[in-house]
């Protein structure tokens, strides 16, 4: 698959689905120029459904679309999605046992110019609150592809942490991938980097390589799931290198990090560091001056990489 | 409707009533001034408006109903109880651990319930997919929505109330529970939503709806309005236009813990202790 704008595969992946199953849906709030899914509306009309400006009445219709047996996508921006809907789909959607997935985009930095009001670093955290939620941060195309087929199947709530941007990919076409599954793209011996989602899990590939000029091999897996997150995978990894550094856009104190630190607390034996978002608000700029100022970029992750791997030894 | 038909559902409210009390009475608290308030509402509803069938309570040509104000559900579950949709004996199981029927609605614990709900505005949201989904699918059923006076402060209420009309949901027929109480006092102290000059009727008419006032504890006028609500609907597909015209919002005004002494007009009956004795003399009190 060529680089390719998420959101473009997400609108296709669902029209593709909803061709084949009438349970498909789309719900919004008057973002579907932004989500990329006026295409779907315009092949189905009926199974897109535009609540206008309101989050909560968005996630609460799709709870009752979900009771009817609907599959409805409903999206909105990472910040509105969890922190203004998150009731809403709390209580109509998951401890209803209602499949509704609910679509969070532009995460972290990649809101950079609407800035800190809708700069999600909080979005994971909060969701992690929900039992048997599935939280699913896609790296690249294929994985989103993939792991869209995935919820569209699942039976369960789900929460889908959705770039929008063009990424490059990282995965080849006709990849499989599973719910709470990682992958490991690279194997090494002095390190495991666990890293999330669109930005950061190629920002760690790049660490890997700068790392390796200094003669420090790092392992890198892709988590694709920040709940459940693949354990298995992960200590296996962890027991490998005896070093594990977190790597998300996201902060680190509530997200993958925190999901990480609590599996190596109760397994304990390694040694354990986190790169993410410290205890900060978002602000404004270009994605690559956000990465910068937040300390997310390729050189950061070398560096934590670096500093774990010394405070080992 | 003819008397008789009247005098069984004022029995099948009175019913209700008993049920509601005991079980709430038997536990020993619970929320029985808005459970009361709604008796007449689920009697006409589940003894002649609505197409239910206990043996098959998802049943998909069925009426729905999303009970938006959940902390009424001990009145829904002893309407369910009568109707058969489960042994009377649960209604003593109220809130114990283990037990299908919680003190707010929960569809995948109690036969009958369509909709979980708990968190006041929510179910109003729901009510409004559930009409969508059903028209998608082309199926003639309506969806029926109860509602609270102090929930309709909730936003939400009002951004559902938006959609409902934007998409012409006219086999979504809601009613609000008017007993002019909340938690904190009468809603007139607290937030005044249906005061003179700008009251529920022409809220619910502004944003779209047909709207009518009802005395809510009269069998008659509720079957009534619902029979227009109905025909309203019946009246868009013979236009060919299906879906095509207003949601319903029936404004039944109602008196919090009505036919209970103990608790009838109380503002403390939202959520109150009451021992089984006053339940018995209450039930009896009923006839």
């Amino acid at each position: 698959m060529a680089t390719k704008e998420m959101r473009a595969v997400y609108a296709e992946t669902l029209m593709e689905l909803a061709a084949k199953d009438p349970r498909i849906m789309v719900v919004e709030a008057d973002l579907m120029k932004a989500t990329g899914t006026t295409g779907f509306k315009a092949a189905f009309p009926e199974r897109a459904v535009n609540a206008g400006v309101a989050e909560a009445n968005m996630v609460g219709v799709a709870a009752g679309l979900a009771a009817e047996g609907k599959v409805p996508f409903a999206a909105t921006f990472g910040c509105f999605a969890s922190r203004r809907a998150f009731d809403q789909f709390f209580l109509s959607c998951a401890y209803a046992k209602l499949p509704v997935k609910l679509v969070g985009t532009d995460p972290g930095v990649s809101a950079a110019f609407n800035g800190g009001t809708h700069m999600p670093f909080e979005d994971i955290g909060i969701m992690r609150n929900v039992p048997g939620l599935d939280i699913v941060e896609p790296s690249d195309p294929v994985s989103l592809k993939g792991l869209v087929q995935a919820l569209a199947v699942s039976g369960r709530p789900a929460y889908l942490r959705l770039h929008r941007k063009a990424i490059e990919p990282i995965y080849k076409e006709g990849e499989t991938f599973e719910l709470g599954k990682g992958k490991l793209l690279r194997e090494g011996k002095d390190l495991v980097i666990v890293a999330l989602g669109g930005i950061m899990v190629a920002e760690a590939l790049k660490a890997a390589a700068l790392l390796a000029a200094d003669g420090i091999e790092a392992a890198v897996i892709d988590a694709l799931c920040a709940k459940p997150i693949d354990a298995g995978l992960i200590m296996d990894w962890a027991r490998r290198t005896g070093a594990v550094l977190t790597a998300e856009n996201h902060q680190a104190a509530t997200g993958l990090g925190a999901a990480v630190a609590i599996l190596l607390a109760e397994e304990g034996g390694v040694s354990f560091a986190r790169i993410g978002i410290k205890d900060e608000f978002g602000e404004v700029g270009t994605q690559d001056w956000l990465l910068g100022h937040f300390g997310l970029t390729a050189a950061h992750v070398a560096g934590g990489a670096k500093a774990l791997v010394a405070k080992r030894k | 409707m003819t008397k008789e038909e009247t005098a069984g559902l004022e029995t099948a409210a009175k019913e209700i009533r008993k049920r509601t009390i005991d079980a709430i009475g038997f536990l020993g608290v619970g929320h029985i001034g808005g459970a009361l308030s709604i008796a007449d509402l689920l009697a006409v509803l589940y003894f002649r408006a609505m197409r239910v069938d206990p043996a098959e309570p998802r049943m998909a040509s069925r009426d729905r109903l999303v009970l938006s104000k959940g902390h009424a559900g001990p009145a829904l579950y002893g309407t369910l109880a009568l109707k058969g949709f489960f042994p009377e004996e649960w209604l003593h199981t109220l809130n114990k651990g283990g037990t299908n029927l919680p003190s707010h609605c929960d569809r995948n614990k109690t036969p009958g319930i369509d909709m979980t709900t708990g968190s006041l505005g929510q179910g109003i949201s729901a009510a409004c997919g559930i009409a969508y989904a059903n028209r998608m699918d082309a199926r003639d059923v309506f969806t029926f929505a109860i509602i609270g006076d102090g929930e309709s402060d909730e936003g939400m209420v009002w951004e559902a109330a938006m959609f409902a009309s934007h998409y012409k949901l006219d086999r979504l027929v809601a009613f609000t529970d008017n007993n002019r109480m909340q938690i904190d006092g009468t809603t007139a102290e607290i937030m005044g939503l249906d005061s003179p000059g700008s009251d529920f009727v022409a809220k619910w008419a502004a944003f779209g709806w047909a709207a009518e006032r009802v005395p809510g504890h009269d069998v008659e006028a509720i079957a009534a309005a619902i029979d227009r609500a109905k025909a309203r609907a019946a009246a868009s597909v013979a236009n060919g236009s299906v879906g095509g015209g207003k949601p319903t919002m029936l404004i039944l005004d109602t008196v919090k813990g009505k036919g209970a002494a103990f608790c009838e007009g109380q503002v403390g009956s939202h959520n109150m202790n009451f021992d089984y004795e006053t339940a018995k003399k209450a039930i009896a009190e009923l006839g």
